[in-house]
């Protein structure tokens, strides 16, 4: 079995999802239902003071018992900030410890700013914690951010919301080679070749927003995404043919034809 | 009344025994958690909240008497990536 596992868990979806950016609820239900994620991401809000009281909640739309919920901390710049939003996610979730931390550096590139990401990260292992952490496709970082024991490296793709697609897939390939724990691509997929190329580099699996909810139709990219990585972990595991320039050996046999040049215009 | 800077706004909220004469000087009037969210519609709803920098676990807002000045974050899970 080709098992994937976040904090003993095992998943049959490599493909993680959030849950932003989406029309209403239901879009984001039917968008979530067909990519098939187990593992969706969410983020933690001020509540609106004077609110309709009747107000939908997300998590009556998509109910914990249901699926893994992975509280973000997006829009965090400051490790205090980012600490503080994931303990009010753990008491919201009822002690629910599996979390996304990403600690942003820049409002106009949304890049992360992996100094304080690893100060963030040290602090909530510490407080019990299982950090998933999204962080650059630096290998160092990665390597350190899992030295300190979170339980899954999440490099950018590209920035996030770009859609700009595996930008490097060098370092990727260094970092999945390093890691003993799952790497997961998050941020910057834009179309379903984006995810099957990523997870044919050997990443355990793929997070992603913005490629499903800004599609023209989201519910069926989000369809397509499942496919994506699908077929990019079985092409993954069957292992590539190797690349070269040229075959000297044709898929169809070489005797028999009843040509009678031999490849030769005559 | 009490203040609470609520979410970074500051509220200004009755406490339940003022309708009441005081009987005396001791007795003061309170308000603790549960009352707070009864008086904003937010009883029940799947929330967290944070009191001056730290987590009041949902078992403790009975317990928890909310003093002048309080700081309170209430939050809730919204859409994100």
């Amino acid at each position: 079995m080709d098992n994937f596992i976040i904090a003993g868990k095992t998943y049959s979806s490599r493909l993680l999802v959030g849950t932003g950016k989406y029309r209403d609820f239901a879009e984001t239900r039917a968008a979530v239902d067909a990519s098939g994620a187990e593992i969706i991401t969410v983020a933690i809000r001020r509540t609106n003071l004077g609110q309709n009281p009747g107000e939908p909640n997300l998590l009556d739309v998509l109910p914990p018992s249901q699926y893994t919920l992975l509280p973000n901390t997006a829009g965090c710049y400051t490790v205090d900030d980012a600490v503080r939003t994931l303990r009010l996610a753990r008491e919201l979730l009822d002690g629910h410890s599996l979390v996304k931390l990403e600690v942003l550096g820049d409002p106009k590139t949304l890049y992360p700013n992996v100094v304080e990401t690893l100060k963030a990260a040290e602090i909530l292992i510490k407080e019990g914690f299982q950090v998933m952490v999204y962080t650059s496709d630096d290998p160092i970082a990665a390597k350190q951010l899992e030295e300190i024991g979170c339980i899954a490296i999440m490099p950018l793709a590209s920035l996030i919301g770009s859609g700009m697609g595996i930008l490097n897939p060098w370092n990727l390939q260094i970092i999945i080679e390093n890691a003993t724990v799952p790497v997961i691509v998050d941020a910057g997929v834009g179309t379903a070749s984006d995810a099957a190329i990523a997870m044919e580099l050997g990443c355990d699996g793929v997070l992603m927003n913005t490629a499903i909810a800004a599609a023209q139709n989201p519910v069926l990219m989000a369809s397509a995404m499942k496919k994506a990585v699908e077929a990019g972990r079985e092409a993954y595991l069957a292992g590539r043919m190797a690349k070269k320039l040229y075959s000297a050996s044709p898929s169809s046999p070489v005797s028999g034809t009843i040509a009678s040049s031999k490849g030769k215009a005559s | 009344m009490i203040q609470l800077i609520i979410n970074g706004q500051p509220q200004r909220f009755p406490l339940p025994d003022q309708a009441r004469p005081p009987k005396s000087d001791q007795h003061d009037a309170m308000l603790n958690i549960t009352q707070l969210l009864a008086h904003m519609a937010l009883q029940g709803k799947r929330i967290a909240i944070e009191r001056n920098g730290e987590i009041v676990p949902r078992s403790k807002y009975d317990e928890q008497v909310l003093t002048d000045g309080d700081k309170l974050e209430i939050v809730v899970a919204v859409g994100g990536g």
